[in-house]
């Protein structure tokens, strides 16, 4: 049966050619605007680390003063001072821990008569690597005696590695970075999770490439190497980032059970009041926020994204409307053949099945068409100059959704003419033909 | 025009027209609040900054060693002055529009911290400052050469000096309706008395209203100077910048130097609203194409179906400027239908918007705006298939269907 209903489908399509293509491009486009958005919204909101991110925690403890302080509604400050970081880092109260704080490396070139280049930096401490899975393709990570020691050494990423010794082994290679010579000690494998979430708040950039060089802060902090983001509640010298009055790091900890999460709660609780107790603390809040909750709270997808992506879904609503109201013609239109079938014999049921396969077709069509304008659109948006602009392709997930959203909506467009079409009375139609 | 006789016909044929009243419903919503947020784009881009723009190159140079700044930076300047074209050289911590933002709390009184405090971004300038970005003073004065040379930054966040010189739009954000001339800015134990106000210059990092809360300090050399600007006249302008670019990296061998003119900075700090504008045009152009050719599918239907019909009125006397006018009239009065309830659902959107997102209040006439693109967006669909309709000759009403 399903077979004859295709047929009598294709036959009524190619029947009216400019009606049907009207119908396909319409849905085409509204399909293509939608998967295109979805594609970069679904990109953008991702989970940078989806094996661990249920463990990994930020946590925030507050030195600011009581000036503009309103007990209860005033938010804990998103970066903790130097002091704080070591504090909790030294306290060893979760599985891992990790201060850290975004810098530009100054790298010099290893030829001479090449100019200097700068490229992103991270500053932080020896569980980063184990902490947040960065793989390695040449050597490791620097271990908490050598964050004590200040050992001259780096971690590099693979595309610098590439870049300047070609992709080979550079373990042990010196490189000059900001006028220190540093020992190579380990080689990431492409290493980039989006969003960038260890960035936030730091300076970065939420999406996009990598970063280039790790080095251990106290190494980094001793070559001048400076935070891209400091936040500084009163006037001090800035060159003594560890003693000034200022926030500029951020701090990470691994835990694996809630138990652990309400311990370290209250020991971040606990420590806050002996701050205050201490005189240098007037603030009690604190905050410590799962991996997801903390880029919600921090928005990092764009506005901008979202809205692209509620216009594009009032755009395929119009495009469905507007479907409906082609394929209601269309269908009106044969009344008479509808009128002859049904007095042969066919069940409404059945008329309603012929029109809802024709529905049905032409969704499919329009879902293959979307396609084609959603990679269009995805194109376009790779040339854009948004930082997230290279991650715009279609994977699997949202090859299958572009005909799953084309054929449900062309069925929901469907509906009603087909079933005022099951509706009409066989007699009347065939009187007045 | 008896509008009666439409009235029946429509409820006679209450599916399709819903359907139209529907589609330039949501066409209008959307249009209304697309236009509108391309309008905010575009007035965002376009902000004002009292600059020489089209004059300006800045030049970068950063990871210089901020020990020898004070040597430095003389040669540097003087080496920029001989290049030929150059009108006017300084160097600053940074530039509008550059992203890289020096904020500081300022307060009208002396205690002021956080509560009622401003914030602001500063730029620091090298003598000649105002010259080599150009800004417009409109009242008070720059700074003396004195003024310059004792001021001094050492590792502070802000300079030692008393000092400053701010934007028309921060004057009257801290002293409203009152001369800012001689007011004090404050933030414990600092404070610096204004001694000009300049026309609104941009910040480095742009947002929302507070977009030309600027201030100046003098400065003499420091490391925290670092983004060269020369300023030339427009023609000779990318030729200085090369040029210039090519200096600075000669004498500072181990600093990363870059140079761009000031109108790429600029470009670029907005190059993605601006494609967002360009999207937001695009959907609309294609969701009013569609609109229409929605409407001329339906009321073609509607003219074949109802051939019989014209057909009998031009037999009984109506002229095809009858008939025109009878597609025209209806379509006018589903737009219509639509645009009313297309209205207040942009309205509920921008309101939606306004609790989720940055959006303004829509300005009242973006409604009848989309009410009125809609209504000839309608006239044009209905164009067609009306003049089809008034070609039906009155014979057709003797045939039998």
């Amino acid at each position: 049966m399903f077979d004859y209903y295709l047929g009598l489908a294709l036959r009524s399509l190619r029947r009216n050619k400019v009606l049907t293509a009207l119908m396909i491009v319409t849905l085409g486009l509204g399909i293509g605007a939608s998967i295109t958005t979805l594609t970069v919204l679904r990109l953008l909101s991702g989970d940078p680390l989806p094996q661990k991110s249920a463990r990994l925690f930020y946590a925030q403890v507050d030195p600011y003063t009581k000036d503009g302080y309103e007990a209860g509604k005033t938010k804990p400050q998103r970066l903790i001072a130097y002091t704080d970081a070591m504090n909790l880092l030294h306290a060893h109260q979760a599985d891992r821990q990790v201060a850290l704080a975004l810098t530009d490396a100054r790298i010099a070139p290893l030829r001479s008569g090449e100019h200097p280049f700068f490229s992103d930096g991270v500053m932080t401490t020896a569980d980063f690597f184990t902490m947040f899975d960065a793989p390695f393709q040449y050597g490791g990570g620097w271990s908490a005696a050598d964050d004590e020691s200040r050992a001259q050494v780096v971690v590099i990423s693979d595309f610098l590695n590439d870049k300047l010794f070609g992709g080979a082994s550079s373990v042990g290679r010196i490189i000059r970075v900001n006028d220190h010579d540093l020992r190579i000690i380990g080689v990431l494998k492409k290493w980039a999770p989006q969003p960038r979430f260890y960035a936030q708040e730091l300076g970065g950039r939420s999406y996009g490439d990598g970063d280039a060089v790790f080095l251990p802060l106290q190494t980094a902090r001793a070559a001048n190497m400076d935070p891209t983001n400091d936040d500084c509640w009163a006037v001090a010298d800035i060159t003594k980032l560890e003693t000034a009055p200022c926030i500029w790091l951020g701090f990470w900890v691994e835990l694996s059970s809630d138990a652990e999460v309400a311990a370290y709660t209250q020991f971040l609780s606990n420590y806050a009041q002996q701050q205050i107790a201490l005189g240098r603390f007037y603030r009690p809040e604190v905050a410590l926020s799962d991996l997801m909750q903390w880029l919600r709270n921090e928005k990092v997808v764009p506005d901008d994204v979202r809205l692209q992506a509620g216009l594009a879904f009032g755009f395929l609503l119009i495009c469905v409307v507007n479907t409906v109201g082609l394929l209601l013609a269309k269908c009106l239109r044969r009344s008479q053949e509808i009128g002859v079938r049904r007095a042969l014999g066919a069940m409404r049921r059945e008329i309603f099945a012929q029109f809802m396969v024709e529905a049905g077709m032409v969704g499919l069509a329009g879902g293959l068409l979307g396609l084609v304008f959603a990679e269009f659109g995805l194109w376009c948006i790779r040339h854009q100059p948004a930082e997230y602009a290279g991650l715009a392709h279609l994977d699997v997930h949202m090859f299958l959704l572009t005909f799953l959203v084309a054929l449900v909506s062309s069925l929901v467009a469907g509906l009603l003419p087909a079933w005022r079409a099951s509706q009409l009375a066989p007699g009347s139609q065939l009187k007045a033909a | 025009m008896e509008i009666r006789p439409i009235l029946a016909s429509l409820r006679k044929h209450r599916i399709p027209a819903i359907l139209i009243v529907l589609e330039i419903a949501l066409a209008c919503a959307v249009l209304c609040n697309a236009v509108f947020m391309i309008g905010q784009r575009v007035v965002d881009i376009h902000r004002s900054n009292a600059i020489d723009e089209r004059g300006i190159g800045v030049i970068t140079v950063d990871g210089s060693d901020p020990k020898m700044a004070s040597s430095d930076i003389p040669r540097n300047l003087g080496r920029l002055r001989g290049i030929a074209g150059v009108q006017a050289v300084a160097v600053t911590n940074t530039v509008p529009l550059s992203n890289n933002n020096w904020g500081w709390a300022f307060g009208a009184t002396p205690d002021s911290r956080f509560n009622d405090a401003v914030n602001i971004s500063a730029y620091f300038l090298s003598e000649g400052g105002d010259k080599a970005l150009g800004l417009q003073l409109l009242q008070g004065r720059f700074f003396s050469s004195d003024e310059y040379a004792d001021s001094k930054r050492g590792s502070m966040p802000l300079v030692d000096t008393h000092v400053v010189i701010i934007t028309q739009s921060l004057a009257e954000r801290m002293w409203p309706g009152q001369p800012a001339l001689g007011k004090v800015l404050y933030s414990k134990p600092l404070a610096y008395t204004v001694v000009g106000v300049v026309a609104d210059v941009l910040r480095p990092f742009v947002n929302s209203q507070k977009a030309w809360y600027s201030t100046f300090f003098p400065l003499s050399p420091d490391g925290a100077l670092s983004y060269y600007v020369v300023r030339s006249a427009p023609q000779d302008r990318d030729r200085v910048v090369r040029q210039a670019q090519q200096t600075l990296s000669e004498l500072n061998p181990i600093a990363v130097v870059k140079g761009h003119s000031y109108t790429d900075i600029r470009e670029r700090y907005f190059a993605n609203m601006s494609s967002m504008a360009w999207m937001l045009v695009l959907v609309c152009v294609v969701m009013l194409a569609v609109t229409a050719f929605g409407i001329v599918g339906l009321t073609s239907f509607w003219v074949q179906q109802r051939r019989r019909q014209i057909g009998i009125r031009r037999a009984v006397g109506a002229t095809r400027g009858h008939i025109m006018q009878y597609f025209q009239a209806e379509n006018f009065l589903l737009s219509t239908a639509g645009v009313v309830i297309g209205m207040g659902l942009a309205f509920g959107i921008n309101l939606y918007l306004m609790q989720h997102y940055e959006m303004e209040r829509m300005p009242w006439y973006y409604l009848p705006g989309g009410a009125i693109a809609l209504w000839l967006i309608g006239q044009f669909a209905v164009f067609g298939p009306a003049r089809r309709a008034a070609a039906v000759p009155p014979v057709v009403a003797t045939r039998s269907a």
